[in-house]
């Protein structure tokens, strides 16, 4: 491998990150941030289920026949999700009670999916363990901003600890409701990627198409 | 001994066939499904007593909680202790001795043909519902009734909303109104936790002198008045109205109403 293990760890965060730049996993993007908490656990379970499932898939990678690797695939990440699903209902239930359906969407995440089939298949599997965990935390950056955002200007707080008093608990906050809703967290994220992309230009996707000019007159 | 080298060497010998041929895709399924199957089921069966332990506790605090007991530094069971469960026949407003009350699963009676009826008018849309109910009655100290704390559940936006009620032991005044379990939009219905919201339901009354039931939720107060109603919640109308019917429904005959009468009669 040509890259490093710290720019394997790295890379993801900015310059290779999976909503910004793969735009992948943005259907849990949208449900899990209204609130940090929420979004907190969610990029740790995603963290932990990518890296987990990106070795197990690398360590049986020679093993793996080609016409039923997805399946393989599918299966590795279904029984560690449904893992981390039973222990956060055993040791953390206030929180998989606020989670409730979304740990068992991780196995959606096309993340998960996307780094087992780009980067395990064919790495072995420490790097391919690394390569989970940025994946994950570069995921769970950009879920942390966002939910930073929505959640201080829609409820008014950050952690659940009160910022802006809102004007429901007797404060001078009206929070924005459209901030709570999904859309919302698709405007926030085109605006990270705008500004992503205006920092670094180079992430900025080739057209795939040019306007043609028309005659001259 | 001779065995596991048997197996061992079979073992060996598919891993070394080539990896698209058709016995090893078979091989592969098949040993991954069972290896994934038993961690799992392993995990599943494992965690299993801690997860109920958990379910339970979370549903202790919601009644301590809802009878206004409920003190973190103090231990949950033993709290809990202070309440008296009963299975209530919703029908005839009677407790039962046919069942544990401390052992009586509320939610799988509403899934069993036999303890629960499928319901015509459905104001709720609970589909089922169960016969057979567990109340929790608390006593003062000279053993006269205090307050009851009665199960609630019914329809909001996204999901069906799990809660408690407790009623002042004349029958027609609430104490509070708790809801554990839904999945309502946070921020929005979700305000159905919000402590100021939730401290509006306390003192007011079910029905009116003439003992129809008055109580809504609603944006503007009904002419019954101040003391039957409770202000909806802004930006989450569907959830309000989820609650309205539910709290009417579970009020209403079809719901608690012969256990209600049964208390206004001071028979507990």
């Amino acid at each position: 491998m040509s890259q490093t293990r710290k720019e394997m760890l790295v890379d993801p965060l900015v310059d290779n990150n999976p909503i910004t730049l793969q735009v992948l996993g943005i259907c849990s993007a949208l449900a899990v941030t209204s609130s940090l908490q929420v979004a907190f656990v969610m990029s740790i379970a995603v963290t932990l289920v990518t890296a987990f499932s990106s070795m197990f898939i690398s360590m049986l990678r020679n093993h793996i026949p080609s016409s039923i690797r997805i399946i393989v695939q599918m299966v590795i990440i279904a029984s560690l999700v449904i893992l981390v699903d039973q222990v956060l209902k055993a040791y953390a239930f206030e929180i998989s009670k606020t989670l409730s359906v979304f740990v068992g969407l991780i196995i959606t995440n096309c993340i998960v999916m996307g780094r087992a089939e780009a980067f395990a298949m064919k790495n072995p599997p420490v790097a391919s363990f690394i390569d989970g965990i940025g994946n994950g935390l570069g995921y769970g950056l950009i879920l942390m901003m966002v939910g930073v955002i929505r959640e201080l200007f829609g409820s008014g707080s950050l952690f659940g600890v009160t910022v802006f008093e809102t004007v429901n608990n007797g404060g001078w906050y009206v929070p924005n409701g459209l901030l709570l809703l999904p859309p919302s967290a698709f405007f926030i994220i085109g605006l990270i990627i705008w500004a992503f992309r205006t920092w670094k230009p180079d992430q900025v996707e080739e057209r795939e198409y040019k306007i043609q000019v028309v005659g001259d007159h | 001994m001779s065995d596991a080298n048997a197996n061992k060497g079979m073992i060996r010998r598919f891993l070394d066939l080539p990896t698209d041929s058709v016995a090893k895709t078979i091989f592969i399924a098949t040993t991954l499904c069972l290896v994934a199957s038993m961690i799992v089921s392993a995990a599943a069966v494992a965690l299993r007593p801690i997860q109920e332990v958990n379910k339970l506790k979370d549903k202790q605090v919601n009644i301590l909680q809802v009878a206004g007991l409920f003190d973190p530094s103090e231990d949950v069971v033993e709290a809990f202790g202070a309440f008296e469960p009963h299975v209530l026949e919703i029908a005839t407003g009677q407790f039962t001795e046919e069942f544990d009350a401390t052992t009586f699963d509320d939610r799988a009676a509403a899934g069993d043909p036999e303890l629960s009826i499928a319901l015509a008018d459905d104001p709720a849309s609970i589909g089922r519902q169960a016969k057979f109910v567990t109340v929790y009655l608390l006593r003062n100290a000279d053993g006269s009734l205090d307050k009851v704390v009665l199960p609630i559940h019914g329809y909001g936006l996204w999901s069906t909303l799990y809660g408690f009620i407790a009623i002042e032991e004349n029958g027609n005044d609430i104490f509070g109104l708790q809801f554990y379990q839904h999945g309502e939009t946070p921020g929005l219905g979700a305000e159905v936790d919000n402590p100021r919201w939730k401290s509006l339901w306390s003192g007011k009354k079910l029905a009116d002198d003439a003992g129809a039931l008055q109580i809504s939720v609603t944006k503007t107060a009904p002419a019954a008045g101040a003391d039957h109603h409770i202000d909806a919640l802004a930006g989450a109308t569907l959830t309000t109205v989820g609650v309205h019917n539910l709290v009417r429904f579970w009020m209403g005959e079809a719901g608690y109403g012969p256990f209600l009468t049964n208390l206004k009669a001071g028979e507990f």
